[in-house]
C-alpha cells in the first residue's frame, strides 16, 4: 500500500514525514490549460474589440479554438482529484474562501460567453448552411441541416442591418470576455500565489504573471494549430482536384503570422519582466526561506528554469521572432519553442514550489512517472499528460465537422 | 399526568429550547451561563524521550496502515553538533522509537553533540485554520470547540489544505483516499477521554487541556508559564504549545 505521491517523490535531507509532491503534472497542465483558453481568447478579441484588422482571421479560428480548449480545461483539474467522482460537489457546496470553488462560476460564465459569441460570429454561415442544406438528401446532410437550423435558433434574418447588430454585439461580447478571460487565469495564478505555506507561491504577482504568460501561450499555440490547419487544407485541396491555384508561401497567411508575432513578442517581455522583477525582489529583501529558495533556484532547477524556461523557452524564440524575414519554419520553431517555455514556467512553480520542504531544510525531488504501473501513475504521469494535451485538438478537429476553421468565401 | 400538564410542560420544554437555540451558545456564554470548551494542547519537549509509543498508539487509534509512512502524529530528533551544524530527522515519523544515535544516517560521537532533544509535532488546530480556509467543498471545518475535522464523505481529494498547511501536518489516508490529519482523537475527547498519544506516553509528555477552563492544569501552565508555538509568523494562531522550544525547531 502506497500513500499519495510516494511513488514519485524522492526526500532529501530533513522533510517531514507527510510530505510528498502531492500536486504533480495534472496540476502543471491545469495552469497551462487555462492559460491557452485565455490566451486564445484575448488574441480573438484584439480583433473586434482594438479593430485590428489584420487579425481578422486569426480572430475566428483563435475564438473556436479557445472554446475547444475550454472544453477541455477543467480535465486536469479531475484527472488530479482523488475522489473524481465527487468533483461535482464543488458546484453543490461551494465554499467561497477558497480559490479554486470559483472555478465552477467562472468556467461556466465564460464557457456561455465564448459561445454565444461564436454564436454571433457565425450566425451568417449557420443561417445560410441552414437554407443550403434545407432539401439536401443523403442522410448526412439531413442531419447537418438539423443541427444549424437548431443552432442558428430561429433567427433567419441576415440582412446587412442584422449582421451590424451582431457586429456591435459581438464587440460588446469580446469586451467582457478579455477581462473575464484574464480573471480565469488570474484566479489560477491565485490559487498558488494565496498559499502562504509556499514560500514559493506565495507573491501578489504570481496572477498577473499566469495572465502574462498565458496571453503568450495561447498566441503562440493559435498560432501554430492555424498554420498547421491551413497546411493542412493546402494538401487537401492540393490532392483532391488541384482546383484551387497553390498560393505562394509567405503570401497573405505570412503577414497575419508576421502581425500576430508582434504581439506575441510584447507580451512575452511583459511576461520575463515581471518574473524577473519577482526574482530580483525575493534575492534583494532575502526573508528567512530566501536561503532554501536560492539553492533550488539557481543550483538544483537551474536547468530548468535558466536553460529551458528562461532559455530555450524564452530567449531563442524571442530573437528568432524579431530577427527580419520571418519564415514558416522559423516562426513554426520558435512558436514551439515558447510553447515549451511556458510549460517549464509552470512545471518550475508547480513542482519546484514542491520541491523544498516546509522545514526549509530539506528537498523533493519529483520523478515523473513515465511507464504507468497503475491508474495513479498513469493520471500524473506523462501518458496522463498527453492525453489531457490531445483533447482539446479533438474537440477542434470535432467542431470543424460542422463550423470551418478556415475562411472559404 | 393529565393531559392538560403534559401540553403544559412540552410547551415549556420546547420554548426553553428554541430559546436556547435562538440565544445560541454564544450569547448564553457571554452572559456567563456556559463556558464554551476551546481545546489545547501542551506539549512537554523535556519530558520526551523519543519512544515512539505515541505514534504507534496513535496509528493503531486511528486506523493509519502501520507501514505507510505517513502519520497523524510525529516525532522528530534533532541532534545539534558543537561546530553548529544541525541534524533532524522523523524517519516512518519516529514510530519505532530512537534507538540507534544515528540522525540522518549519519552516526555522531557523543562528544560531538552540542545538545539533542525529541519534538512530537501534531496538527496545530489552528485558530486561523488556512487549511479550513482554501478547501474548495467545505469539507475541512471548524467545530465550535476549536478543532479542525475533514468530513470523509465530503472531501473531493485536491489537496488544497495539504499545500496549504505550513506545518506539514496532512496527508491522503492510503485507504479512504481523502484528506487526513490529526484531530486530537475528537471521538475520544468528547466522551471525556484522553488522546490516543497522551495515554500512550509513558513520561507525561503530552497533555490536552480546555484553555477555558481555569481549573484546568493544562490552561493554567499556558497561562502561567512560557511557552511558544510553531511557526507563528503564517498568522494561523494554533493551539498546540511548546514548552522547551528552540529556534532550531522547524
Ligand atoms: S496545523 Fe495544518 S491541518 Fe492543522 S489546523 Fe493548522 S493548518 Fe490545518
Ligand atoms: S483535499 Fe479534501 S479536505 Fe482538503 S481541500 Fe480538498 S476537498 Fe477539502
Amino acid at each position: 500500500m502506497e500513500v499519495h505521491g510516494e511513488l514519485w517523490t524522492l526526500k532529501e535531507l530533513f522533510v517531514y514525514p507527510n510530505e510528498y509532491i502531492y500536486w504533480a503534472l495534472q496540476i502543471v497542465m491545469y495552469p497551462l490549460m487555462t492559460g491557452l483558453v485565455a490566451g486564445a481568447f484575448v488574441l480573438s478579441s484584439l480583433y473586434h474589440v482594438f479593430d485590428r484588422k489584420e487579425l481578422k482571421e486569426m480572430s475566428r479560428f483563435s475564438l473556436i479554438f479557445s472554446y475547444a480548449l475550454l472544453l477541455a480545461a477543467p480535465m486536469p483539474l479531475l484527472f488530479h482529484l482523488l475522489q473524481p467522482l465527487r468533483g461535482f460537489y464543488v458546484f453543490l457546496t461551494p465554499h467561497f474562501t477558497s480559490a479554486i470553488a470559483a472555478f465552477g462560476v467562472v468556467f461556466f460564465s465564460y464557457a456561455g460567453l465564448v459561445a454565444s459569441e461564436i454564436w454571433f460570429v457565425e450566425r451568417r454561415f449557420f443561417v445560410q448552411s441552414a437554407q443550403r442544406l434545407r432539401n439536401a438528401s443523403g442522410i448526412a446532410n439531413k442531419v447537418k441541416g438539423f443541427i444549424y437550423r437548431a443552432w442558428s435558433l430561429g433567427a433567419y434574418d441576415i440582412s446587412e442591418e442584422a449582421l451590424r447588430k451582431d457586429g456591435k454585439v459581438i464587440r460588446v461580447l469580446a469586451g467582457i470576455g478579455v477581462p473575464v478571460a484574464c480573471f480565469l487565469h488570474g484566479y489560477a495564478g491565485f490559487i498558488f500565489g494565496s498559499v502562504k505555506a509556499n514560500a514559493l507561491w506565495m507573491t501578489p504577482l504570481m496572477p498577473v504573471i499566469f495572465i502574462m504568460s498565458a496571453i503568450v501561450s495561447g498566441i503562440a499555440l493559435c498560432m501554430l494549430t492555424y498554420i498547421i490547419v491551413l497546411e493542412i487544407n493546402r494538401l487537401k485541396s492540393k490532392r483532391m482536384k488541384k482546383l484551387l491555384p497553390l498560393e505562394e508561401s509567405g503570401g497573405v497567411e505570412m503577414d497575419i503570422i508576421k502581425m500576430t508575432s508582434k504581439y506575441l513578442v510584447f507580451f512575452m517581455v511583459i511576461a520575463v519582466t515581471l518574473e524577473f522583477l519577482d526574482l530580483v525582489f525575493r534575492g534583494y529583501t532575502a526573508v528567512k526561506h530566501w536561503d532554501i529558495l536560492r539553492t533550488v533556484i539557481y543550483e538544483r532547477d537551474f536547468f530548468n528554469i535558466f536553460i529551458l524556461q528562461y532559455g530555450i523557452g524564452n530567449l531563442i524564440p524571442l530573437v528568432m521572432l524579431i530577427m527580419p524575414g520571418l519564415t514558416k519554419r522559423r516562426a513554426i520553431i520558435a512558436l514551439i519553442l515558447i510553447l515549451i517555455g511556458v510549460f517549464m514556467m509552470r512545471w518550475n512553480v508547480v513542482v519546484g514550489g514542491q520541491s523544498f520542504s516546509l522545514t526549509l531544510s530539506g528537498y523533493m525531488h519529483y520523478k515523473i512517472p513515465i511507464i504507468p504501473q497503475n491508474f495513479e501513475t498513469y493520471k500524473e504521469g506523462i501518458i496522463g499528460a498527453l492525453t489531457i494535451i490531445s483533447l482539446p485538438f479533438i474537440f477542434l478537429w470535432i467542431l470543424s465537422k460542422v463550423i470551418p476553421l478556415t475562411k472559404e468565401e | 399526568m393529565s393531559r392538560r400538564d403534559f401540553l403544559k410542560t412540552g410547551l415549556m420544554v420546547g420554548a426553553g429550547l428554541g430559546l436556547s437555540s435562538i440565544l445560541g451558545k454564544d450569547i448564553l456564554s457571554s452572559a456567563g451561563i456556559i463556558t464554551p470548551k476551546r481545546w489545547v494542547f501542551l506539549v512537554d519537549t523535556f519530558k520526551c524521550v523519543g519512544c515512539g509509543l505515541c505514534v504507534r498508539a496513535c496509528k493503531l487509534e486511528n486506523e493509519i496502515p502501520y507501514d505507510v509512512p505517513v502519520t497523524r502524529t510525529w516525532v522528530e530528533r534533532y541532534v545539534v553538533k558543537k561546530d553548529g551544524t544541525v541534524l533532524a530527522d522523523s524517519p516512518y515519523g519516529g514510530r519505532d522509537g530512537y534507538l540507534i544515535n544515528n540522525p540522518q544516517g549519519i552516526v555522531v560521537p557523543q562528544e560531538d553533540i552540542a545538545k539533542a532533544f525529541f519534538v512530537p509535532k501534531l496538527c496545530n488546530q489552528c485558530t486561523n485554520p488556512p487549511c479550513v480556509q482554501v478547501c474548495p467543498v467545505g469539507a475541512t471545518y471548524q467545530t465550535n470547540d476549536g478543532v479542525v475535522l475533514v468530513d470523509r464523505k465530503w472531501c473531493i481529494g485536491c489537496g488544497y489544505c495539504i499545500m496549504a498547511c505550513p506545518y506539514g501536518v496532512r496527508f491522503f489516508h492510503p485507504v479512504h483516499k481523502v484528506a487526513e490529519k490529526c484531530n486530537f482523537c475528537y471521538h475520544r475527547i468528547t466522551k471525556g477521554m484522553k488522546p490516543a498519544c497522551e495515554d500512550a506516553c509513558p513520561f507525561g509528555a503530552r497533555h490536552i487541556g480546555d484553555i477555558n477552563d481555569p481549573a484546568h492544569p493544562v490552561a493554567d501552565i499556558i497561562k502561567t508559564q512560557r511557552v511558544s508555538v510553531l511557526k507563528d509568523e503564517f498568522g494561523t494562531k494554533p493551539s498546540v504549545y511548546y514548552l522547551g522550544y528552540d529556534s532550531l525547531i522547524r
